[in-house]
């Protein structure tokens, strides 16, 4: 298990390889499919608000007051990261994140992005709502609530020690290409 | 609130935050499987502590607490407009309650408003029996498996796929293989041989209700379930498409008939947080038995 404390520098993102185990801590980002599409358009992110050396994370959480009028993560799994492919790239180079989290993998011109820019994909385990939000520690902060729905916000969340895998690495490695592939191959001979 | 109500409440509290125990089976057994140290273990790992997890704090099991299926059998006479009221009135409980996220999106404009209760939310699929039993099963299915399901029309020339059980075979491999871990596997597969497009992927779903230890009644059908199952684990996919021994922890397939001009394969992709209970009511609509 690798640690990883946000900010992340460039270095030590370029450091990582597919398959390695990751524990992050510090700030992360959500953001989904209205995000995505309004960073694309050109939005811009709210006042105080910096991606800079930080990771997004594509969920949706379910999120409640507690009795203090505090935000509480009930669930915090990833979503599904393909639908952001046309528009990730765009945003990793833009805002200079270091990592993005999700599930299922993302394609070529992320894969792209990441060697270009010093960036890597992180897949959390999809449906792992529970594990995940226990790592959420706080939830300082939300902004697009209005906007886009609580699902589609972004949430900041403080983390300790976030379970992922790098899937995609800086290198022009992708473990999702990799697989399928193999699995192809293998298929061939059964059918 | 009404027994009804509470009812169902509580069948959506117990769908979304607990697996149903023959899934649960095949979880740990796939833990097992696993080769250790790999992070395929790590995942399977993860996903038996977050079961556990969501049980005791009576929490969703996943975020996406997916589309709402009621499937209710019930005697001649059930009051379905009462009944599709208080479902609806439960959802919305559930919803405010936290045992279902806001996840019904108006699909022109975007809106979400918050009660997960609109044109097609939840759905209910009434049926009626003989019997004086009112029972109610329920499905959560999420969004990202919901995507990797797909339809086939056979023949199809590159699959090499004909109008007959080996064609069918290639389909539902060729469904396993285009979903990789995209679906949150380990993965279920519901599958429909024929009906049309839309009672194919409906039949497909039913499949779901089953138990993932029950035995087709046809042999034929028991047989491929079997064989789809064992294939789809050489393949290498993994939890999550991170590599491994298990691809799938079930398929279960049924069979409607077709017009001789259609041949449709429609296959469901279940993920790991297979949500799924039931619940027989007693006469005042208070909670009978669980049905899984
Ligand atoms: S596919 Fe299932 S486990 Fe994965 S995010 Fe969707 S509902 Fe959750």
């Amino acid at each position: 298990m690798i640690e990883l404390q946000t900010p992340i520098s460039e270095d030590q993102i370029r450091a990582l390889k597919v398959g390695d185990e990751v524990a992050i801590t510090g700030t992360l980002f959500t953001g989904r499919d209205a995000v995505h599409k309004y960073l694309h358009e050109g939005g811009k992110l709210p006042p105080g608000v910096s991606f800079q050396g930080g990771i997004l994370y594509h969920c949706g959480p379910v999120i409640i007051k507690d009795e203090a009028g505090n935000w509480k993560c009930v669930a915090a799994g990833p979503t599904t990261s393909i639908r952001e492919e046309p528009y990730q790239w765009q945003v990793i180079r833009d805002f200079g994140l270091r990592g993005v989290i999700g599930k299922g993998g993302m394609g070529d011109k992320t894969l792209q992005a990441c060697k270009e820019y010093g960036c890597v994909y992180l897949h959390a385990i999809g449906g792992a709502a529970q594990v995940l939000a226990e790592c959420v520690k706080r939830v300082p902060n939300v902004h697009f609530m209005e906007q886009f729905g609580a699902p589609e916000a972004i949430w900041e969340f403080e983390v300790v020690r976030f379970p992922a895998v790098v899937t995609m690495d800086a290198h022009g490695n992708s473990l999702h290409k990799e697989v399928l592939a193999a699995s192809q191959a293998e298929l061939a001979k059964y059918v | 609130m009404n027994l009804l109500q509470d009812s169902l409440l509580e069948l959506i509290r117990r769908t979304s935050a607990e697996i149903p125990e023959d899934v649960h089976r095949a979880i740990l057994a796939a833990l097992e499987r696993e080769r250790k140290g790999t992070i395929a273990e790590s995942a399977m790992k993860i996903i038996d502590r977050n079961i556990a997890l969501a049980k005791n704090k009576s929490q969703p099991i996943c975020q996406d607490t997916g589309s709402i299926i009621f499937y209710i059998a019930g005697p001649v006479g059930l009051d379905q407009i009462a009944f599709e009221a208080a479902a609806k009135e439960a959802v919305k409980v559930a919803t405010k309650k936290g045992y279902l996220r806001q996840n019904s999106v108006d699909s022109l404009t975007g809106k979400n408003d918050g009660t997960n209760v609109g044109p097609g939310s939840p759905t209910l699929h009434f049926h009626q029996h003989r019997s004086p039993e009112v029972a109610v099963r329920l499905i959560l299915k999420g969004g990202g498996c919901e995507n990797v399901g797909a339809q086939y029309s056979l023949p199809n020339e590159k699959l090499k796929a004909n109008r007959d059980l080996d064609g069918c075979r290639k389909a539902i491999l060729d469904a396993v293989l285009q979903a990789q871990g995209k679906g949150c596997g380990p993965g279920i597969l519901g599958v429909c041989i024929g009906g049309d497009r839309a009672t194919g992927y409906e039949h497909s779903k039913q499949q779901l209700l089953r138990r993932l230890d029950d035995t087709n009644p046809n042999p034929d059908l028991d047989r491929l379930e079997k064989d789809i199952v064992e294939t789809a684990n050489k393949l290498g996919i993994g939890p999550m498409g991170f590599g491994g021994q298990t691809t799938l922890l079930g398929a279960k397939i049924g069979v409607l008939n077709r017009l001789p001009a259609s041949y449709f394969v429609s296959v469901s992709y279940m993920c790991w947080a297979y949500r799924r209970q039931g619940v027989s009511l007693a006469p005042d609509g208070g909670i009978a038995a669980w049905l899984y």
